[in-house]
């Protein structure tokens, strides 16, 4: 409960940890709030699909809230003047304030009556991509420690959010929001590639980083497994013991 | 959404894109050609002619047809279409899964645009036009750019908005030079661009209407002369394959004997991964790409027998440098620091 998941990627992709935190707080029960801002609703569908899920009907009974960041963003500029009273989330991209898109996140994970959903999960895919939008590091900071606020603290729900980073990465906003989401997360999945290089068998390396506690100096609990993705799920095994190897 | 990051003189570039759209022709579907350095009728009658002999003509007309009937999903984006062309040396009139062959030397006959439909858009054309557009603080060039396409998409149908159109066909963009200064963006010319953001706001603006219609895009960036490398971090964020052509013009693997053959090498980045856990990934990473008289053929390299008697310290210093770059793959799979692949 209450928990910051931090997803990280450096050179590859990452997104097959986001497939999997959708369809496993959807089954678990939770209310989800889905910040997709990169790919299509019907992308996540279809996978969840294989998973296991439906994420249509996840949203026909109220359970999961998407925000289709591509869609909406079209709506905005495209679409005819409407007088809803709500900003549009994706209102930053011209005035580069987060606050609607908070707003947003905020409404929707708010138990209104007759919610009967447990602990409620905000999921951001990916956050790198609201730096490309024109928000300012500071900004996304904010926005982030304002949504931790309400879901982690006060709703007693967690968040998981992806973001891209690399160690020779020239992008220095970047690098600096994730170092910073680094140091404030409680747990981390970073995901990359075999020092190697390219192998059809292993797809990549996972760290899993848990933080024992923010406030002591006890060392962090540092676990490593390798990993290989196949079309409906995905398999973890202890290094070098790939099926393929033994 | 492909993007191609352009080769130093744009040659290879250019061809990648002519390429592209003369696919579309000969699949019949729509074209949507823009530009800030050529007009967009110039770039159409320099397209390649296409490369028939009568019975392959009927297997690919079979062959097209199946594949526009596999394509009529919700969103469209392009895959890497030039995995299907032979790595090795083979005649054009081997089985192949789908896709045209091209002869260069000819351009393609204004007949076989007749029953395409093609839009253009040319930027000092379009400024011209219309003044000053505002659009989320976004430059203007591209503002018009997107709102040119919003309205094609939507006015021919291409995004579901005519349900009395029976027959669904697919717009093919084409952007050359995206981000160069003819497009009014100064990332190319400076370090602390005035607005570092347009560029990677156009992409997502587009990617949301190639994802709401039945539509591929090809894009070509002059990433050599981008200053700030962030943006081409982030442009390669917001597509979905990431081409990266390397051509040896001017360099010092013009005269490397390991590249004697070929013209450049060929970078794959990015290989989409949508609507599924896995990507399809070759097996080789390697490609190198070639201009002959009629074709322009994409390879696999082949690095030769190290045969000679006296291989020098240096030319060995060469071989590890160029293993370093054949080893590291796209980013879709992982890749690793060193370069422990032989």
């Amino acid at each position: 409960q209450g928990k910051f998941t931090l997803l990280r990627d450096t050179r590859t992709d990452g997104s097959f940890l986001v497939h999997h935190f959708l369809s496993f707080y959807l089954r678990a029960g939770c209310k989800v709030c889905f910040v997709a801002l990169l790919q299509s609703f019907s992308h996540y569908n279809i996978v969840a699909q294989k998973l296991g899920v439906s994420l249509t009907a996840a949203k026909e009974r109220g359970q999961l809230v998407f925000l289709e960041g591509l869609k909406s963003c079209l709506d905005l500029l495209f679409g005819e003047e409407e007088q809803s009273g709500q900003p549009s989330p994706l209102q930053f991209i011209s005035t580069s304030n987060l606050r609607a898109l908070f707003d947003f996140v905020r409404t929707s994970l708010t138990p209104t009556d007759g919610d009967s959903w447990k602990a409620p999960v905000l999921l951001v895919d990916d956050l790198s991509v609201l730096l490309s939008l024109g928000a300012t590091p500071v900004a996304v900071l904010d926005f982030i420690h304002y949504c931790r606020v309400v879901v982690c603290s006060q709703l007693k729900g967690n968040i998981v959010v992806l973001v891209h980073s690399s160690e020779d990465s020239e992008d220095e906003e970047n690098e600096l929001v994730v170092n910073s989401m680094c140091h404030h997360s409680d747990l981390i999945l970073w995901v990359e590639g075999l020092a190697t290089g390219f192998c059809k068998d292993v797809h990549g390396e996972i760290k899993i980083i848990k933080r024992v506690s923010l406030e002591s100096t006890e060392q962090d609990l540092v676990q490593i497994y390798q990993y290989k993705i196949q079309d409906k799920n995905v398999t973890f095994f202890a290094r070098g013991l790939s099926a393929a190897v033994l | 959404l492909l993007s191609t990051e352009e080769d130093k003189y744009g040659v290879y570039s250019n061809l990648l894109f002519k390429y592209f759209l003369a696919e579309g022709v000969l699949c019949g579907h729509d074209l949507f050609v823009a530009s800030a350095k050529e007009t967009p009728d110039n770039i159409l009658k320099e397209l390649p002619g296409p490369l028939l002999d009568d019975t392959y003509r009927n297997e690919l007309r079979e062959e097209a047809t199946a594949v526009k009937s596999e394509d009529f999903q919700d969103s469209m984006k392009i895959a890497w279409r030039y995995e299907n062309l032979p790595k090795m040396e083979a005649s054009p009139t081997s089985s192949t899964k789908f896709g045209h062959y091209y002869d260069i030397s000819k351009t393609m006959s204004p007949e076989l645009f007749q029953s395409i439909k093609w839009h253009s858009f040319f930027l000092p054309e379009e400024l011209s036009l219309e003044p000053k557009l505002k659009m989320c603080n976004m430059n203007c060039g591209y503002a018009r750019l997107l709102q040119s396409i919003q309205r094609i998409i939507y006015q021919e149908g291409f995004d579901g908005s005519l349900p009395q159109k029976k027959q669904k066909n697919i717009l093919r963009i084409g952007i050359q030079s995206l981000g160069s200064m003819l497009w009014g963006d100064d990332i190319c010319s400076t370090d602390t661009p005035k607005d570092i953001h347009s560029l990677t706001k156009f992409l997502y603006v587009l990617r949301g209407l190639l994802r709401k219609s039945l539509s591929a895009c090809i894009i070509t960036v002059p990433a050599h002369l981008v200053q700030n490398k962030a943006i081409m971090e982030r442009v390669t964020n917001l597509s979905d394959v990431v081409v990266g052509l390397e051509s040896f013009i001017g360099s010092e693997r013009e005269t490397n004997p390991l590249y004697k053959d070929y013209h450049g090498l060929l970078h794959v980045h990015q290989i989409p991964r949508l609507n599924s856990l896995i990507c399809d990934v070759s097996d080789t990473k390697d490609l190198a790409f070639r201009l002959k008289r009629k074709q322009f053929t994409i390879e696999r390299l082949h690095l030769p027998p190290d045969l000679s008697d006296t291989v020098s310290r240096s030319s060995k210093q060469d071989l590890a440098e160029s293993a370093k770059l054949l080893s590291s793959g796209c980013g879709a799979m992982a890749i690793g620091k060193k370069h422990l692949d032989f």
